[in-house]
């Protein structure tokens, strides 16, 4: 097995009395996709709110490249090379879709992401990038909110649901986009309840249920029958 | 002529309005902190002003190089020390906090410098005026003050919409999580946000003191007439808080033209007028650009 580049070990969450992750220990390894599933409220979102230093964390159960870094502020987690694609977008709605780019890579970190790329890989977003981010529709937002991550030269990128409440087609040109990402040596997590398209884009897959590891293992070996299992709990 | 002549320095009073609530709105807007203490703060930086001059035997008008970096300065610590400890999901803890500030600087001011009133001398400028001819005059130093508040609004205006540090703002003013995870620092960026502020209350305060009489319990009437500018204006602009300045400065010499006890009421009277035909001010959030 390869170093891996993000270690999770027994992690534990929780919002006040409510705790949303227990014990979750997990490996993301370098230059792959890693598709993190579960049904709704399994701590997925939670998890990478921890990873991206929005939620905190014990010290020793987030370790990046080595280094742990659980609890660090999210601004430093970003400056380590960690982005996160937040859930719904979350674009500035006030700032236009160039300034919502400029401003992912304001934290500056060196690397090959510059607007020019950016609207290489997206070119709808070059001919939109004048336009406030609340006119856009929601695949071009999906491939602003990618953009912005990206442009911080992150060594690890997570997106969370980013096929939420896009069309089937615009969910398949996003996907599409990818494995060039990764061909250029970024690591991705994909957090989704769509897990028909995580499973296709993923190498390793961790099912999570009720904030706990419920299934792991590598996305070409598993059946559907255990998945279903781990997804529901039945 | 003469109603003319009083409209004219109505607008030029507004300037000054605009300059004070200038930096309310700056903060309100990207950290939703409503500065309590802003008018003593006002009132400090015009001791601050007054210490530099006598000191140094500076005009006031060029101790603002020291007192806007020593305001802007006290405005980061203030920041970082305080007030973002107050910042949450409540918005009362800052108005608490502020509103102690308020009785702690009224205080000690008076403690340091009396209750006596005190004016920064400016010189022959003072009272030199300029013929527009018909026989309407503007003093210079109120045509100062208001260029001086025009090239202010001017300037955050365009380091809010042409500069990283102003896109900072508005993405941090927008979302507040998001901005951490797009990288910036909330606890710096509201800092650097109420160091600017304070640098418009330095250049606000040294007009204030070389205009008129200043002691340390006038601080909360400054508030209002800030709070009124933000208000009338909206906060889509900064030219909302210019427009504002100078409807309250309008309204107030006027009203003062007429009967010289209606000066405070009649600046009340627009603002609420204002407020009642347009809630949202004169330039409401997200309809600006």
């Amino acid at each position: 097995m390869p170093d891996a580049l993000l270690e999770v070990r027994a992690l534990d969450a929780s919002y006040g009395d409510f705790q949303a992750l227990f014990d979750v220990s997990l490996r993301i390894e370098p230059g792959a996709i890693t598709a993190v599933i579960g049904a709704n409220g399994a701590g997925k979102s939670t998890l990478l709110k921890c990873i991206a230093g929005a939620m905190p964390a014990r010290r020793e159960a987030i370790v990046f490249d080595g280094t742990p870094i659980g609890g660090e502020p999210a601004h430093r987690v970003l400056a380590r090379g960690i982005a996160l694609v937040p859930e719904g977008r979350r674009l500035f709605p006030s700032l236009t879709v160039e300034e919502n780019l400029l401003i992912g890579g304001q934290s500056g970190r060196p690397g090959p992401w510059n607007l020019a790329r950016v609207y290489a890989l997206f070119p709808r977003l070059a001919e939109r990038a004048h336009v406030l981010a609340p006119a856009l529709s929601g695949g071009e937002q999906q491939m602003a909110a990618i953009g912005r991550a990206l442009m911080s030269n992150p060594r690890l990128l997570l997106c969370d649901e980013i096929s939420l409440g896009l069309a089937p087609i615009v969910v398949r040109d996003i996907y599409a986009h990818l494995p060039a990402l990764v061909a250029e040596g970024l690591s991705l997590v994909l957090v989704e309840q769509d897990i028909v398209q995580a499973l296709k884009a993923a190498r390793q897959v961790y099912c999570l249920q009720k904030g706990r590891v419920a299934l792991a293992g590598e996305a070409s070996t598993l059946t559907r029958e255990k998945i279903s299992a781990a997804y529901f709990g039945v | 002529m003469e109603w003319v002549n009083t409209i004219l320095q109505g607008v030029l009073l507004g300037g000054l309005y605009a300059m004070f609530a200038a930096g309310l709105a700056l903060i309100f807007g990207i950290m939703q902190l409503v500065n309590i203490a802003h008018g003593d703060l006002i009132v400090l930086a015009a001791y601050v002003a007054l210490l530099v001059t006598e000191a140094l035997g500076l005009n006031p008008l060029l101790s603002l190089v020291i007192v806007v970096p020593f305001m802007a300065a006290l405005g980061y610590g203030l920041q970082r020390g305080l007030l973002n400890r107050t910042l949450g999901n409540d918005l009362l803890p800052p108005l608490l906090v502020t509103f102690g500030l308020s009785v702690i600087i009224q205080n000690g001011l008076l403690e340091l410098f009396t209750a006596d009133s005190r004016k920064l001398q400016a010189g022959a400028i003072e009272v030199a005026s300029l013929q527009l001819g018909g026989g309407l005059a503007v003093g210079i130093l109120p045509l100062i003050q208001f260029l001086v508040a025009v090239a202010v609004i001017a300037g955050l205006q365009w380091l809010f919409y042409h500069t990283a540090l102003g896109r900072a703002f508005r993405a941090t003013s927008d979302d507040q999580a998001v901005a951490q995870l797009v990288g910036l620092d909330n606890r710096h960026i509201f800092a650097l946000a109420m160091a600017l502020s304070l640098a418009v209350v330095a250049i606000a305060g040294v007009f204030l003191a070389v205009r008129a009489n200043f002691d340390p319990a006038i601080g909360p009437a400054r508030l209002i007439f800030g709070f009124e500018a933000v208000i009338m204006g909206g906060l889509g602009s900064m030219w909302g808080t210019l427009a504002g300045g100078i409807i309250l400065g309008v309204a107030q010499t006027v009203g003062a033209k007429l009967d010289p006890g209606w000066n405070l009421l009649a600046g009340h009277l627009a603002f609420l007028t204002v407020l009642a035909l347009r809630p949202g001010g004169l330039f409401p959030k997200m309809q600006q650009r």
